[in-house]
């Protein structure tokens, strides 16, 4: 591993730790120093039984939560110490989230929902970035229906957008907790193959939870998570 | 800001129910606040107006006559008992240059010198008592304007002439041009002719006051070249008291403003205002309050959207702003209907109610409520905006 270029390291975990309560006599450690590397076209899937730190761990990695200790590289970036403003900028441009549940915003359309991190992160659109997600709109066949609203798509559809709009900030890293596991398995069929296509045209790194050993095979490369350490880390084909 | 703007108005576009009914609530109590405010502020001034359409803003009269009682020896103790000295008609001394000098002050509109005592009026058996006033006619009538009050005849009172209240004119059977007796005591006496009658609506004045040239006066009342009092009016009627307070320390005379005369009135005429005062900040709270309360249930609501925000790379400063802006713009919106409502009401008011006084419309009064409406959303967002910002959003997402 040593010989990769930094450029094309997306995540590196050192030692990484995360604890619930800390300093009362309930604290808890879920994370017991994880080490970790994904790289640029990576594509692997996290699996382990619930309450394993699945969840906790893509938070973290996600910049959503801070660990307690260890630290997070984000494209060659220490994260641990920054302030909440540049983690905020950070997670936007670097880091594309699909939820198990689609979490659109119903105010806003397909569009503008697709739209959201480039208009939090720099106001109202540019026409090429418009054009851009028009584009991944169609590319996940959601083609003519940017104007609807997201309760007027079936769940499928939802999610689909939802993959549209982790990847318009053409993030480094996607971080998919689940996004299958709401869809019945024609719907979970064509998001995995939208997130694997992707994957292979933009070079984001893709860490997918998931409980469902059909797509775990399907991927490059399985962590298996177990009691908060990394018990197997395989690369498969 | 542009982004903020774009969630806040779809966030109170998607809420329809919420936002209408608070829309509503902010509306009531700001349109229940500017008709309240254009009701007493119009009524006080129909009060302050008519009180003062008859006497001078400020009254300059000579010093008090007092006894003087020589200092004790400083080892000696003397008791004395006092009666205090009668108050005898007397002239402001040098009152010309009294005059001259209030001329030139600024905050004084008008000043008139005046001499008045009292005299009797009588013709044929009849006779009654009045107060008898030498005035200037030109510098009066900018004091008390009663060439606007003259029901007969014209404002003139030199050369013989006088001027009547309509209730002495009734009382002593006068008509225009009839000759009266005035006099000043001491057997001093003349005869002048009805040149005006006026009503100023105010029994006493119509029926006790006669005008007439001031030479005339002085020499009924045995007062040559004299000005009893100086009358004056100012620019800023709640200022009288001030200038008022200046005139005599410049002077040394005593100077009265009219709220010191009409201490009961300015009395009633403050517990008013404090009451508008309290009914208005009430209003405001609750309108405060029913906006804090519609944006906390907002957040509540709004939790697992404001943590996809924050994950999609929203910041913790611009969730606040989404919800500061929520504020303003109910504020502002409700301000403007509810503004445009009180207005409405005040002009239903004019058109319908007791017609005793008319209510002026202020458009400031409008702006005024509006930048407040709007200041108060913002404050009253400023709470639950602080709780959206601080969402975790992890926590936001799990359990909004």
């Amino acid at each position: 591993m040593a010989e990769n270029h930094a450029g094309q390291e997306v995540l590196l975990l050192q030692e990484l730790r995360k604890s619930y309560n800390v300093g009362k006599p309930t604290e808890v450690e879920v994370l017991h120093g994880l080490n970790l590397r994904l790289q640029r076209h990576d594509f692997a899937a996290l699996v382990g039984a619930s309450g394993s730190g699945k969840s906790t761990l893509l938070n973290v990695i996600g910049l959503l939560d801070k660990p307690t200790a260890g630290e997070i590289f984000l494209l060659g970036e220490p994260t641990r110490n920054m302030d909440d403003a540049r983690r905020t900028k950070l997670r936007g441009s670097a880091i594309g989230f699909v939820f198990q549940f689609h979490h659109l915003i119903q105010a806003f359309s397909v569009l503008e929902n697709v739209l959201m991190p480039l208009m939090v992160a720099s106001g109202k659109p540019a026409r090429e970035q418009l054009e851009r997600a028009r584009d991944l709109l169609s590319q996940v066949g959601l083609e003519g229906f940017d104007q609807r609203k997201p309760d007027q798509l079936s769940g499928g559809q939802q999610q689909r957008v939802a993959v549209a709009r982790a990847l318009v900030t053409r993030p480094s890293l996607i971080l998919a907790d689940e996004p299958t596991g709401n869809l019945d398995s024609k719907s979970a069929s064509e998001v995995f193959q939208l997130l694997r296509k992707f994957n292979r045209e933009f070079g984001c790194a893709v860490l997918l939870v998931t409980h469902d050993s059909r797509l775990s095979e399907q991927c490059d490369r399985t962590i298996t998570l177990v009691d908060g350490a990394i018990a197997n880390d395989t690369r498969h084909g | 800001m542009w982004i903020e703007w774009t969630i806040a108005t779809k966030f109170l576009r998607e809420g329809k129910a919420q936002s209408t009914l608070i829309f509503v609530g902010i509306s009531v109590g700001v349109a229940v606040i500017v008709f309240l405010i254009a009701l007493i502020t119009g009524l006080q001034s129909n009060i302050i107006d008519r009180t003062l359409g008859t006497q001078a803003h400020i009254k300059i009269q000579p010093p008090q006559e007092r006894n003087l009682i020589l200092a004790p020896d400083k080892a000696s103790t003397h008791l004395v008992l006092e009666s205090k000295r009668a108050q005898r008609l007397r002239s402001i001394n040098n009152w010309q240059e009294v005059r001259d000098a209030l001329d030139t002050t600024p905050q004084i509109k008008a000043v008139s010198p005046v001499i008045a005592g009292p005299a009797f009026v009588r013709r044929g058996e009849a006779a009654q008592s009045i107060t008898l006033n030498g005035i200037d006619a030109m510098r009066y009538s900018r004091i008390i304007p009663i060439q606007n009050v003259i029901v007969a005849g014209v404002y003139r009172t030199g050369a013989g002439n006088a001027l009547i209240g309509t209730q002495l004119a009734n009382d002593l059977g006068l008509r225009l041009g009839d000759k009266l007796r005035i006099d000043g005591g001491q057997n001093r006496e003349s005869i002048v002719s009805v040149a005006g009658i006026f009503e100023f609506g105010v029994r006493e004045l119509d029926s006790r006051h006669v005008y007439v040239d001031m030479r005339q006066a002085q020499s009924l009342l045995n007062l040559p070249g004299a000005a009893t009092t100086i009358d004056v009016t100012v620019d800023d009627i709640f200022a009288a008291q001030t200038v008022a307070a200046g005139i005599a320390r410049r002077t040394g005379l005593k100077a009265e403003s009219w709220m010191e005369t009409n201490a009961q009135l300015m009395n009633a005429l403050r517990s008013q205002s404090l009451s508008t005062q309290m009914i208005s900040t009430f209003v405001a709270l609750s309108v405060a309050l029913g906006i804090a309360s519609v944006l906390s249930v907002s957040v509540v609501q709004r939790t697992r959207e404001i943590g996809i925000l924050r994950a999609m790379g929203a910041r913790q400063q611009q969730m606040l702003r989404v919800f500061l802006i929520q504020g303003a713009l109910l504020g502002l919106a409700g301000s403007l209907l509810g503004g445009i409502a009180g207005y409405g009401l005040v002009g239903m008011f004019n058109m319908f109610g007791a017609t005793l006084f008319y209510i002026p419309l202020n458009p400031w009064l409008l702006v005024a409520a509006t930048g407040l409406a709007t200041i108060t959303g913002i404050f009253s967002a400023a709470l639950p905006a602080r709780r959206a910002a601080a969402l975790d959003p992890v926590e936001a997402i799990r359990h909004g």
